[in-house]
């Protein structure tokens, strides 16, 4: 197929298939996003940050680790571009290899709330009733916490690490999926296709799960965007505090601590990491913003 | 929010006022919010520890100490009268001993409380008084370079991690600009002239009339209340900037327009007034959010307040005072929210 003719294909008026009106679906947002410069930019922060991720044993000498006394609190130059921390270890390999630990705790976050979130919200807003108030309540009280006091305590109850440290800011986080996901239960649950599924005999389970939840999807991916960058500063402040990652894992809130010592003489120790956090953070914010614009025009701004 | 929900007047034959049951909708949700998160205190407390009772005592405590322990907490009652009794605790301002300080919780969190309140209010006020002009001119200057500036400072400001920021600043204004005083409320010389009569250190200076000390609290306080004002800025104007849009493209912005007032009369007697009451609810949540975000701040600056006094009652695993300070805290972040939530309520005439 050439390119005219798959353009002609992506923006015909009528699609003939199922896969044709995803495709032009995927495509229109698309145009729209990429007529964003800001969110474009948003979009390569985070795809080289999945590269940094993937290609990292190659990107690094691969000693990142590995401490080398010899070598230690280098100011940045050709040999050491971010320059090395307290125990000789080269800070732009550690970035690198920090990535992964940043991805993995907005993975695991995600794949945790999004689940808990859609489920509360769907079953709540198309159930209705008083089963609605009770998941509501429910959900309004985990929506007033205070979000990172909380973690702290969960997390010194259950011990410092970077999996409680996940579950304590997955606790903290689902509430507002379950909201968005409600209201769009809400506004779905009369619709005509809805009730076609019904008579054809299709059970509450089977509607919920392959027709109204599919549909929620788009709201609380540009949430999950959005809420990324908190994640990541929750997750960052927790290592900070030494209650999330421990070292020697190269994570970047643990770095930041391990190189607040070296603050006044070796400034680049702890301002390299704090950088990287940075620019990721606002990554997500670029994106989630640019993602809006385009699934919910009418709410940005 | 579902108004009245769960509060049997509404709807009933005596037929209160609509806006009595509002109140009563956001009275409801905030005891059930408390119940809430007293569960979840109660939860990390009691349940999750295998033994609750050594991680109070230690592992070197006799039998006996250990026997008494596990009677005073109740632990051979059923779970939901442990609840209660924790309950019961909670209403009287017993929130147990700190092992790191040997003394009630509660009397701990009273003396750190002042300071987090100091800080946490200098940081929301700063966001508020320049947080909304920044707004406000973003929305008028819109697409232009004004505009621009604001959105990119806004972004960096709740993008970049706080205690990260805060790093920064020390290296830069202290260590080597050495333009305001470093971590710590004061000097140590200044330590413990001022009776402390409301906790706040610059008010008690102030009344009793010690200038240096006062000049000395600003200048340790600045720094630390400007970077947790960053992100209060940061959200501020970014949510005045969207209000602002929102109100001047309405139609009786164009009505004032041609009626031939003035442009900041348009601006600010005009649409500013209605986003006012937008903002009230706004700057709520960001008082509330600043109170506990300081944990991070205060770690960074030494500043001894609530975050602190938790963090550090953490690493001595003083789960009495970590759950106390979390209970405080977060009483007084759900507070704030729905007294913002009524405020704006009782304010705002679309909801009356």
């Amino acid at each position: 197929m050439t390119a005219l003719t798959l353009h002609g294909w992506l923006l015909a008026e009528v699609p003939v298939s199922k896969t044709q009106a995803r495709c032009q679906r995927l495509f229109i947002g698309w145009l729209a996003f990429s007529r964003n410069p800001v969110a474009v930019i948003g979009l390569l922060i985070i795809l080289g940050l999945v590269l940094m991720a993937v290609l990292a044993p190659w990107l690094t000498s691969g000693i990142a680790l590995e401490p080398e006394l010899a070598n230690r609190l280098q100011p940045p130059g050709r040999e050491h571009w971010f320059g090395t921390d307290g125990l000789g270890r080269d800070i732009f390999d550690r970035i690198i290899w920090g990535s992964r630990i940043t991805l993995y705790i907005v993975g695991l976050v995600s794949i945790i709330v999004v689940p808990i979130g859609l489920f509360i919200g769907v079953v709540a807003g198309y159930i209705g009733g008083w089963v609605d108030n009770v998941l509501m309540r429910l959900t309004d009280i985990f929506l007033a916490f205070p979000r990172l006091i909380l973690a702290m305590a969960l997390v010194a109850a259950l011990g410092p690490g970077l999996e409680n440290a996940v579950l304590a800011i997955a606790l903290t986080t689902w509430s507002p999926f379950a909201r968005i996901a409600r209201a769009e239960a809400l506004t779905i649950r009369n619709s005509d296709f809805i009730l076609a599924a019904r008579m054809q005999g299709v059970g509450t389970a089977g509607i919920l799960a392959r027709h109204v939840a599919p549909l929620c999807m788009s709201s609380v991916i540009v949430r999950l965007t959005l809420d990324m960058a908190g994640i990541i500063l929750t997750a960052a402040g927790l290592g900070f505090l030494g209650l999330g990652a421990q070292p020697p894992t190269p994570e970047w809130g643990a770095m930041i601590s391990l190189g607040r010592q070296y603050l006044i003489d070796q400034w680049w120790v702890p301002t390299m990491p704090g950088i990287a956090i940075l620019v990721v953070s606002l990554g997500f914010n670029l994106l989630g913003d640019g993602l809006r614009d385009v699934f919910d025009p009418k709410s940005g701004s | 929010m579902r108004a009245g929900s769960g509060l049997p007047a509404a709807g009933s034959s005596l037929a209160p006022s609509p806006k009595l049951v509002r109140i009563g909708g956001v009275l409801a949700s905030l005891v059930l919010t408390f119940v809430g998160l007293t569960a979840i205190t109660f939860t990390i407390g009691r349940v999750m520890p295998a033994d609750p009772v050594l991680a109070i005592v230690g592992d070197r405590a006799s039998q006996e100490v250990y026997d008494q322990v596990f009677l005073q907490l109740g632990l051979d009652k059923p779970i939901y009268v442990q609840y209660f009794r924790y309950l019961e605790q909670l209403f009287q301002g017993d929130l147990g001993k700190s092992i790191m300080t040997t003394q009630p919780v509660m009397h701990d969190l009273l003396r750190f409380f002042p300071a987090t309140l100091e800080l946490a209010t200098v940081a929301t006020l700063l966001g508020v008084f320049v947080g909304i002009p920044m707004g406000v001119l973003a929305a008028v200057k819109q697409g232009r370079w004004p505009d621009h500036l604001v959105r990119v400072i806004s972004l960096i400001g709740y993008s970049a991690p706080i205690f990260w920021l805060g790093m920064i600043a020390l290296l830069v204004f202290y260590a080597r600009l050495d333009w305001v005083a470093g971590p710590g409320r004061l000097d140590v010389f200044y330590d413990g002239i001022v009776e402390p009569v409301s906790g706040i250190l610059m008010l008690d200076a102030a009344l009793a009339g010690e200038w240096d000390i006062f000049h000395n609290a600003l200048s340790h306080l600045i720094l630390p209340a400007s970077i947790l004002g960053t992100f209060a800025l940061a959200y501020i104007a970014r949510m005045t900037r969207s209000f602002m849009l929102d109100q001047l493209s309405q139609e009786y912005i164009l009505t004032a327009r041609v009626k031939g007032l003035p442009e900041w009369q348009v601006i600010w007697g005009h649409a500013f007034r209605n986003v006012l009451v937008q903002l009230i609810t706004i700057i709520g949540l960001t008082y509330a959010s600043l109170l506990e975000g300081s944990v991070l701040t205060e770690t960074i600056f030494s500043w001894p307040g609530i975050g602190l006094y938790i963090t550090n009652s953490l690493f001595n695993n003083d789960m009495n005072a970590v759950l106390g300070g979390t209970i405080v805290v977060g009483i007084c972040f759900v507070g704030i929210n729905m007294l913002s939530d009524l405020l704006y309520k009782l304010v705002d005439p679309r909801v009356r």
